[in-house]
C-alpha cells in the first residue's frame, strides 16, 4: 500500500515529516518497506537560464553553454538539440547524483572542454518515463528555483499491510492510527448524503446472499466522461497508478482514500434493467463453466463459487463481483449514463476467486480482506458527490438491497487485562482513550458481568473478537518500548540435561563423525520419485502436489541418495575424495509415527596417490568408522550380528551387510553401494556409505545409576596362542573368530586375524587362516597341560566352525 | 712360567686392534673363555704352594682385572659407535608428507542449532521434537489460521498429493509451531520448550530456501506476560551473538497465533558491506513472537482464563549466516565440500559455558 505525505495530510493534521511518520508507522504495526522522497533526491537541482551557446570546438553535436545559475556564471556542455540562448531550464552543480542516469556529477573535461555542471532532461530526474532533449521551463521562473516545488513531488510511503488489517488499505484508516499514536489529529468530514432526483431505473436481485449479503446502486445520468484534473491524476500517479478517466478515477481514489472499492457500469451497454447477483453457472448440456471476458482483456471460466453479476435478466456475465468488472459494460470517453455499485462480498469467496482464477485487483485485495460493511452507503454517497462534481449529471435514488453483514459484537473487557498480558502499567483513562482514539465504543459494564467495560469494536474491526486483541490495540499504540523487564521465574533444570536419549544421541553422532572425518552435510528431505524408488520409496502418499522442482517431488526414504548426488556434484567440480554424513529424517509414510532418524555416512574413496603406497580396503577403514560411531552412541555392539547377502537392492552383494540384533532388527545397512544405481544418479563409483536407522538402536539400559562396576584388571600376565586353520572360501571368517572366542569364555580375552593367506600349501577354494588368541588366566598362572587343554578346546571349537587346524 | 708382561702386551694390543662388537667378543674368549689364557692362568693356580699363591695370585688377579676392565671399555666405545653408525643410516626424511587424514566438520545451521538449545537449556527449556508431514489441524487450524484465509496464502506451503482414501491433504510443516500444538495437547501447564526442526515452504530465492531450519518457544504459566518474553529473548540474542547486552526493539506485528504479536529487531550497522550489531541507524529483523492466542489454548484444551504465556519463532539458518558471515543461503543445502571445510565447526567446539559457544 502506497500513499503520498498530502494524501495523509488530507486526514490528518500534523506537522510530522515523512521520515517521523514512517518511524511512528512502523511502531504502530504498520510496517514501513520504503519511504521515496523525490524532494531530498530533487534538492541539488535548480532552475537556470542559458545564456548564450557556442559550437564544441571538437563536436559537432555538442554546445558549449554560458549558463546563469544559483552558483553563478557556468560553462556547461551540453548535447540536447533544443540547449538554446534563453532557454530557462535545470541546471545540475557537479556533484550532485542524477537518479536517472545513476551517476554523481563530476568535473572533468568532455572532448577537451571542462563541464561545470549539467542540464537535465525530465528523465534524467526521473519526473517522466522520457523526455525529448533538456527540461524546458517557463521564462517568467527566476533562476536558482528549485525543481523540487515546481513538479509537486513529494514523498511517498510504501508499507505492507498485515491480512488482518484491511482498514489501513485506506489513507483515512492509516491516518486513524496514527492519530491514535499522537502523531496528528485526525480530520473527521462528514459524508454529505446526495438526494435522489428519480428512482433508480435499474433494481437489483441477491440471488446469492452467501456471496454478497449487500449491494447498493444508483444511476448518475447525464455525465460527461473525459480525462481527470490535474490533482486527481498527479494523485494516483503518484502511487503508481494510472489515470484512465474521471468515472474509473474516482472509483479508485476512493478504494485507496477509504478502502472503499466501487463500481461503475455504462448504462448504454447494460442489457434489460436488472442487475443480478448470483454463482457462476455451468452449462447444463456440456457442463462448461460459463466465461467473461473482464477489464483487464483476459477470459475468465466462473465456477459456481465465483460471485457473478449479470444483466440480461441473470443471463449474460458482466462482472466478477468484488474483483473485476467485465470489458462489456465498462465505461470510456463516451458513457453518459452510468450505474455505480457499492456492495460487500464474503472474504473468503472472494480470496477463493483470486486464487483460483488468479486474477488480482485493488477490489480483489480489500474485499478478500474484509471492507468495512458499513462503508457500502458512505462510500456511494461519497463517489457520487465527485462524480458529480468531476462530471456534472444527474443521480438518481439509491437502490439498497440486502442486509450488512453482523457488526462486531460487543464484549466484556476489564482494562487489568492489559497489565496481566503485557506487563505494562497504564493507567485505565489510557486505556480507554487509546481505545476510543481507534473507534472503539467504551462503555460501563452491565451489572451481570464481573468486568467493569463493555467494549464494541468499530464495524472496520472484524478482526477484533475477544480482550486479547484490545490489549495489542493498546499496547501497540503506546509502544513496545514500555514493556516492563522480567525475567522468567528460574524452574529447577532437568537432572540430566534436557535431552531426550534419542536427541543426545544425535548431538554425540554428529560430532563423533566429524571427529572421525565426515564433514557432516544438510540436504534437502525431499528427492526425485524415481531415486526413491531405487532406495526402497516412491510412495504415492509421499509425492509434493506441488514440487518446487520435477526433481524434488517425493519425500526421501534415505539419506544416501542426496549424499550420492552431493557427492557426484563434487566430482564434476574436480573434488571427487568426498567424506560426507548427514543426520535427518527418512520418510516411510505420512503418518506422524511413519518418521525416522537416519544417520548417514558416505565416502567416494578417491584419495590423493601417496608415496607410501595405497592404503588398506577403505570398506574396511568405513567399518572401522562405523563401529566407532555405534560405540559412541551407546549401540549394543558387542550382541549385534554381521550378516552378509541380504542387504537391500542397493548395495553390492558382495561388499556390503547389515548389522542387526535380529533378523528383524536391523539397524544398519553398511557397504559399498550398487554400481547400477549409482549410475542411475549419474554418480561415479565406487562409493562406499552406511545408514544407521537410530530408532532402531536400542537404547543403553540406564542400571542403577551413573555409577560403574569394579574394573576387571588381572595382575597375571596374558599369554598369546597363534592357530592356522583352513577354512572354506563361502565360510565367514567372523564365524570362525566368534567360535574360537566362545571355546572358554572365562580364559580367551580376545581374539585377533593377523593373516588371510591363499595360495600354494592351501588347497583351492580354501583360505589359511591365522589367528592370534590371547589368554588371560585369572586365578593363577597356567600350566602347560591347562594350557594344552584350552588349546584343544580352541581346535574342537574351530572345527564345530568348519575350520581344520593346519598343521 | 708363561711370560705374564708380554701376555698383557698382547691382549692389550689384540684389545686396542679389535675393531668390532664381535671382534672384541673374540678377544674376550681367547683370554677369560672357558680355555681362555687368563682363564688358564687362573685354573692354575690351584697347583701353586700357598706362598707362590701369595705371590702370584694377586699378579694374576690383577691382569684379569686390568684385562676384563679394558675389554669393557672398548666394547662400550665399540657398541656406541656402532649404535651410531646404526642411527645413522636409520635417518628417514622427515619432509616427506604424512598420510593425510580427512578433515571432518559440523554443519554451521547444525552448530548453531546446538548453540541455541544449550542457550534454552541454561534458562529450563527443554527439547520437543514433532513429524515434518503434518495434518491441516496442526499446521494451522489450531494455531488459528481459519480456513480459507489469506494468511495461509502467505505461508507457500507444500502439500503432498491427496491420501487416495480419505482425501485428506498432508502438508509440510511450514513452521515448527505444530509442535507447540503437540506439546500443549499432551502435556499440562507449566510448559517451557523449544521446538527446533526442519520447515518447509515453497520459495527459492536468494534469501529463501524451500527447506530451512527454526527453532520456537512456548512458555505457559499462570502469569506469563510480554515483559518475561522480552527479558527471555534479549537475553537468548545478547548470549547468542556473545554481547554483553543486545540493542533491540519491538515491533507490533500480525500473526495468527498470537495476541499481541511482535517482531524483535536489533540496532545495527550495514556500512562497507559489513554488519555490525548495537550500533548504526539500521535495524535487523531477527525473529517474531508474541502472546499465545486464547483461541490456540482454547485449540489445544488449555483454558485461557487460567493459563497465558508467550512464543517466538527464529530461522536458525539465517541466525547462522548473520553470526558466521555466510553471505548466501543458498550454499547451506548444496554440500559442496570446500564450502563445508570452510564454514564447518570441530567437532570439538560443542557448546558448554565454560569455553562458550563456538
Amino acid at each position: 500500500m502506497k500513499f503520498t505525505l498530502s494524501w495523509l495530510k488530507d486526514h490528518l493534521e500534523t506537522e510530522a515529516d515523512v521520515h517521523q511518520i514512517a518511524e511512528a508507522m512502523t511502531m504502530a504495526g504498520l510496517e514501513v518497506e520504503a519511504v521515496h522522497d523525490p524532494v531530498a533526491v530533487l534538492a541539488p537541482f535548480t532552475v537556470a537560464k542559458i545564456l548564450s551557446t557556442a559550437r564544441h570546438p571538437d563536436a559537432d553535436r555538442l554546445q558549449v553553454c554560458q549558463v546563469e545559475t544559483v552558483d553563478g556564471l557556468k560553462e556547461i556542455v551540453c548535447g540536447a538539440p533544443n540547449a538554446r540562448p534563453g532557454l530557462t531550464t535545470i541546471y545540475a552543480p557537479i556533484g550532485a547524483y542524477v537518479p536517472g542516469l545513476g551517476v554523481t556529477l563530476v568535473e572533468k573535461p568532455v572532448r577537451g572542454v571542462v563541464s561545470h555542471g549539467m542540464l537535465c532532461s525530465a528523465s534524467e530526474l526521473e519526473l517522466a518515463d522520457e523526455s525529448d532533449g533538456i527540461q524546458e521551463l517557463p521564462p517568467e521562473i527566476p533562476v536558482g528555483t528549485p525543481v523540487a516545488g515546481l513538479f509537486g513531488a513529494e514523498p511517498v510511503i510504501d508499507f505492507e499491510v498485515t491480512p488482518n488489517r484491511p482498514d489501513w488499505l485506506g489513507v483515512a484508516g492509516i491516518a486513524r492510527d496514527l492519530a491514535a499514536a499522537s502523531v496528528g489529529t485526525l480530520k473527521h468530514f462528514d459524508i454529505a448524503v446526495v438526494r435522489g432526483a428519480f428512482p433508480s431505473p435499474i433494481s437489483v436481485r441477491l440471488d446469492a446472499p452467501e456471496m454478497c449479503p449487500v449491494f447498493a446502486g444508483r444511476v448518475i445520468r447525464g455525465v460527461k466522461n473525459g480525462p481527470s484534473p490535474a490533482w486527481l491524476q498527479k494523485r494516483l500517479t503518484a502511487i503508481g497508478l494510472r489515470p484512465i478517466n474521471r468515472l474509473v478515477d474516482v472509483t479508485n481514489l476512493i478504494a485507496y482514500d477509504r478502502a472503499r472499492p466501487l463500481h461503475v457500469y455504462d448504462m448504454a451497454k447494460l442489457s434489460g434493467t436488472e442487475i443480478v447477483v448470483r454463482g457462476g453457472l455451468t452449462s447444463a448440456e456440456t457442463g462448461e463453466p460459463e466465461h467473461l471476458i473482464a477489464l483487464d482483456g483476459k477470459t475468465y471460466a466462473a465456477a459456481p463459487s465465483d460471485c457473478v453479476i449479470a444483466d440480461a435478466g441473470g443471463e449474460r456475465p458482466i462482472g466478477l463481483g468484488g474483483v473485476m468488472g467485465g470489458e462489456s459494460t465498462g465505461c470510456d470517453e463516451a458513457t453518459t449514463d452510468v450505474f455505480l455499485e457499492s456492495a460487500w462480498f464474503e472474504p473468503i469467496v472472494i480470496a477463493q476467486t483470486g486464487r483460483t482464477l488468479g486474477i488480482h485487483s485493488d477490489a480483489q485485495y480489500r474485499f478478500a480482506r474484509g471492507v468495512d460493511p458499513v462503508s457500502v452507503t458512505p462510500g456511494l454517497e461519497l463517489a457520487t458527490r465527485l462524480i458529480l462534481d468531476l462530471c456534472g449529471g444527474e443521480p438518481s435514488e439509491i437502490v439498497f438491497v440486502g442486509e450488512p453483514p453482523a457488526s462486531p459484537a460487543p464484549f466484556a473487557f476489564d482494562p487489568a487485562y492489559v497489565k496481566r498480558l503485557t506487563g505494562m502499567e497504564l493507567s485505565d483513562d489510557r486505556i480507554g482513550t487509546i481505545l476510543g482514539q481507534l473507534g472503539f465504543l467504551v462503555t460501563a459494564g452491565g451489572a451481570d458481568q464481573a468486568e467493569p467495560w463493555t467494549v464494541t469494536p468499530p464495524s472496520w474491526r472484524r478482526d477484533v473478537e475477544g480482550r486479547a486483541d484490545l490489549v495489542e490495540e493498546v499496547a501497540r499504540i503506546e509502544g513496545f518500548a514500555a514493556l516492563p523487564n522480567t525475567p522468567l521465574p528460574e524452574v529447577a533444570r532437568a537432572p540430566g540435561g534436557v535431552l531426550s536419549p534419542r536427541q543426545a544421541r544425535v548431538r554425540i553422532a554428529r560430532r563423533a563423525l566429524a571427529s572421525l572425518g565426515y564433514a557432516e552435510a544438510v540436504t534437502w528431505s525431499f528427492t526425485k520419485q524415481s531415486t526413491a524408488v531405487l532406495f526402497g520409496g516412491g510412495d504415492d502418499r509421499l509425492v509434493l502436489e506441488n514440487p518446487i522442482a520435477a526433481d524434488l517431488d517425493c519425500m526421501r526414504p534415505s539419506i544416501l541418495p542426496n549424499l550420492v548426488q552431493a557427492a557426484a556434484r563434487n566430482a564434476a567440480r574436480g573434488h571427487a575424495d568426498a567424506a560426507l554424513f548427514e543426520v535427518g529424517p527418512v520418510y516411510l509414510n505420512d503418518q506422524p509415527n511413519g518418521q525416522r532418524t537416519a544417520i548417514s555416512g558416505l565416502i567416494a574413496p578417491h584419495p590423493d596417490r601417496h608415496w607410501g603406497g595405497t592404503g588398506e580396503d577403505a570398506l574396511f577403514d568405513l567399518k572401522a568408522d562405523l563401529f566407532a560411531l555405534l560405540e559412541e552412541i551407546g549401540a549394543p555392539v558387542a550382541s549385534l550380528q554381521l550378516a552378509q547377502g541380504s542387504n537391500q537392492s542397493w548395495w553390492h552383494p558382495g561388499r556390503s551387510a547389515r548389522l542387526q540384533l535380529g533378523p528383524k532388527n536391523v539397524i544398519v545397512e553398511f557397504g559399498e553401494l550398487h554400481p547400477r544405481v549409482l549410475k542411475a544418479l549419474d554418480a561415479d563409483g565406487p562409493m562406499l556409505a552406511f545408514e544407521v536407522i537410530l530408532d532402531a538402536v536400542p537404547e543403553p539400559r540406564g542400571k542403577g545409576g551413573k555409577a560403574r562396576g569394579a574394573a576387571d584388571l588381572p595382575n597375571l600376565m596374558p599369554l598369546s596362542r597363534d592357530f592356522a586353520f583352513l577354512l572354506d572360501e563361502a565360510k565367514a571368517v567372523g564365524d570362525l573368530t566368534r567360535a574360537v572366542a566362545g571355546a572358554d569364555k572365562a580364559l580367551i580375552a580376545e581374539v585377533r586375524v593377523f593373516d588371510v593367506y591363499r595360495g600354494q600349501g592351501v588347497p583351492e577354494g580354501q583360505k589359511s587362516v591365522a589367528i592370534e588368541v590371547e589368554i588371560q588366566p585369572r586365578a593363577a598362572t597356567l600350566t602347560e597341560a591347562e594350557i594344552e587343554a584350552l588349546t584343544a578346546k580352541v581346535v574342537a571349537a574351530a572345527a564345530k566352525a568348519g575350520a581344520v587346524l593346519r598343521t | 712360567m708363561t711370560d705374564l708382561a708380554q701376555l698383557e702386551l698382547d691382549l692389550i694390543n689384540a684389545i686396542g686392534a679389535a675393531e668390532s662388537v664381535a671382534a672384541i667378543e673374540e678377544v674376550r674368549v681367547a683370554a677369560l673363555g672357558k680355555t681362555g689364557a687368563v682363564s688358564a692362568l687362573l685354573k692354575g693356580m690351584g697347583a701353586l704352594s700357598p706362598d707362590e699363591r701369595r705371590e702370584q695370585g694377586p699378579i694374576i688377579n690383577g691382569l684379569r682385572d686390568r684385562v676384563s676392565a679394558a675389554i669393557v671399555a672398548k666394547k662400550a666405545e665399540l657398541e656406541a659407535a656402532e649404535l651410531d653408525a646404526r642411527l645413522l643410516a636409520e635417518r628417514v626424511d622427515l619432509t616427506l608428507p604424512s598420510r593425510p587424514r580427512r578433515k571432518g566438520g559440523v554443519h554451521p545451521t547444525m552448530q548453531v542449532m546446538d548453540e541455541m538449545i544449550a542457550l534454552f537449556a541454561e534458562m529450563g527449556f527443554a527439547v520437543a521434537e514433532g513429524p515434518d508431514i503434518e495434518d491441516d489441524f496442526h499446521n494451522f487450524t489450531a494455531l488459528n489460521f481459519p480456513p480459507k484465509h489469506p494468511a495461509r496464502e502467505m505461508h507457500d506451503t507444500f502439500f503432498l498429493k491427496p491420501d487416495p482414501e480419505t482425501g485428506e491433504r498432508k502438508v509440510l510443516r511450514t513452521h515448527t509451531s505444530p509442535v507447540q500444538v503437540r506439546t500443549m495437547m499432551s502435556q499440562k501447564p507449566p510448559i517451557r520448550i523449544i521446538a527446533p526442526g526442519r520447515t518447509f515452504r515453497k520459495d527459492s530465492d536468494a534469501t529463501h530456501t524451500p527447506m530451512f531450519h527454526q527453532i520456537e518457544g512456548l512458555v505457559i504459566d499462570r502469569d506469563i506476560h510480554m515483559g518475561h518474553l522480552k527479558t527471555t529473548l534479549e537475553t537468548f540474542i545478547a548470549r547468542f551473538f556473545e554481547l554483553d547486552d543486545v540493542n533491540a526493539r519491538f515491533r507490533p506485528h500480525h500473526f495468527p497465533f498470537t495476541e499481541p504479536s511482535a517482531e524483535m529487531d536489533i540496532r545495527c550497522d550495514r556500512s562497507g558491506g559489513k554488519l555490525t550489531l548495537n550500533e548504526g541507524e539500521d535495524w535487523l529483523e531477527i525473529l517474531g513472537c508474541g502472546m499465545v492466542h486464547p483461541n490456540v489454548l482454547r485449540n489445544c484444551g488449555i483454558d485461557p482464563d487460567e493459563y497465558q504465556g508467550f512464543a517466538f519463532g527464529m530461522g536458525v539458518d539465517r541466525l547462522a549466516m548473520l553470526k558466521y558471515g555466510v553471505s548466501d543461503l543458498r550454499p547451506m543445502f548444496e554440500a559442496d565440500t570446500r564450502w563445508l571445510a570452510h564454514y564447518g565447526f570441530s567437532a570439538f567446539a560443542a557448546p558448554n559455558p565454560a569455553s562458550g559457544l563456538s
